[in-house]
């Protein structure tokens, strides 16, 4: 055989580049985002409830939101009544982010490890997140 | 089992409340066991068959009159300030939701003489977007982002505009303007377009790439307010139902003279301008 030296050294280098990613981030799993609903609004809530259930908001708030929109730009109903009776204004600015005024610990948190890029903040302000907000209305 | 007449309207009455008579627009909810979830108007919301407006500029006396309503609009809005680029780049990208204009370039098409009351060729006009009854801007945009509500209001839902433009050249009455530039962005000076410190956290922005246009306040509206401009007016600027005979804009259209722009043109604007206004007209 010719040149097996060179063959397999090359071989080897090949073989560390392909895997360098894989090795370098060994035993690092990245951490499971844990979004964070430490906010002063929701702090000071007797119940700490969103709109609707956790699980439902986990799983389907882009679902809900998109419905929210479409009531509020193309029907003019900005009522939600959700399934405890309860009625909320339907805004992602003025409802959702009065309480979850921490958009990077909350909203950035699953999006950056879901690697997902909702363009929402393009358009709607996001809050300024300093603890003294002030809490607006958002209960009707 | 039989019910008799008062179960039966008490059973009507409690569905109707509960929603089956009701929007059950959430149709994506169903699997998840969230039929009960229902969406209603707010009930403060101010209603109408076809809101319309009636300017009459005679109320306004200065140029900051003019301003105020202006400024109202722009700043609730957060209609990007383009002042600071240079002239020649500002005409052609500005964004302006209401703006001025004297009387040549506000009715080009009206009938004129070199005889008319000349205060009225140097009078300046208020001009914002017509909420035409027939909008040839609903017409052409291909994604239906501009559509008319049940209220006459003609509406812009920047979720779904691309940008095309088409509404733009549609229009007759330079009521659109294209965000030629991120209005988040800054101009070469640093000053940003839509400033931080006075922007309304309520209300959201626009993204480059999008059409926007005035809107009639329809989030004001919803909350039991008159349109911006209007409460800053000073009179100058009404709003009302045009289907609605007692209105107040109804009454001004049938006892003083009122012209529209380009009525010839069958969009039906619904803005009324009162024209002269001085103790010879009606
Ligand atoms: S004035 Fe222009 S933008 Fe407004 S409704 Fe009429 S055609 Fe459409
Ligand atoms: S620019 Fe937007 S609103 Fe205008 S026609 Fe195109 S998609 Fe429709």
């Amino acid at each position: 055989m010719y040149d097996s030296g060179k063959i397999i050294a090359g071989l080897i280098v090949f073989v560390l580049l392909v895997t360098f990613p894989f090795i370098s981030n060994m035993g690092k799993a990245s951490a499971k985002p844990k979004p964070s609903i430490d906010t002063p609004v929701i702090n000071e809530m007797a119940v700490k409830k969103c709109v609707e259930p956790k699980e439902f908001m986990r799983a389907e708030h882009m679902q809900l939101l998109n419905n929210w929109r479409d009531s509020v730009v193309r029907n003019g109903d900005r009522i939600y009544v959700n399934t405890a009776g309860q009625s909320y204004n339907m805004s992602l600015q003025n409802t959702c982010m009065n309480c979850h005024s921490n958009k990077k610990k909350f909203c950035d948190e699953c999006h950056n490890y879901m690697a997902v890029n909702p363009y929402c903040w393009s358009c709607h302000i996001q809050p300024k997140e300093q603890p003294n907000e002030q809490p607006k209305e958002n209960m009707l | 089992m039989s019910i008799n007449r008062r179960q039966f309207l008490k059973m009507v009455g409690v569905s109707t409340v509960v929603g089956i008579g009701g929007t059950a627009v959430f149709n994506g909810l169903r699997n998840s066991g969230l039929e009960a979830a229902q969406t209603s108007p707010d009930p403060r919301t101010l209603t109408a068959k076809r809101w319309g407006f009636v300017v009459d500029t005679s109320k306004l006396q200065s140029d900051e009159d003019y301003q105020k309503c202006i400024d109202a609009c722009h700043s609730i809005h957060n209609v990007p300030d383009l002042s600071g680029l240079p002239e020649e780049i500002r005409k052609r990208q500005e964004v302006k939701w209401i703006w001025t204009d004297n009387y040549e370039r506000t009715f080009p098409t009206a009938p004129e003489d070199e005889y008319q009351n000349p205060e009225l060729k140097e009078k300046k006009f208020f001009l914002f977007c017509n909420h035409c009854a027939q909008p040839a801007c609903v017409r052409v945009c291909p994604t239906k982002a501009t559509f008319k509500r049940k209220d006459g209001i003609v509406m812009q839902d920047m979720h779904r505009c691309i940008g095309c433009r088409f509404c733009m050249a549609a229009c007759p009455f330079g009521a659109r303007s294209f965000n030629w530039r991120d209005p988040r962005g800054k101009d070469d000076n640093g000053k940003p377009f839509v400033n931080p410190e006075k922007e309304n956290k309520e209300y959201p922005t626009r993204m480059i790439g999008v059409v926007e246009k005035c809107t009639a306040c329809t989030e004001r509206l919803a909350k039991g307010m008159q349109p911006a401009c209007a409460e800053a007016s000073n009179g100058a600027i009404l709003f009302g139902d045009l289907e609605d005979p007692n209105s107040e804009v109804r009454k001004i259209i049938a006892t003083k003279y009122t012209i529209r722009r380009k009525p010839e043109l069958g969009t039906q604007p619904s803005i009324y301008y009162v024209i002269g206004g001085g103790e010879h007209a009606g």
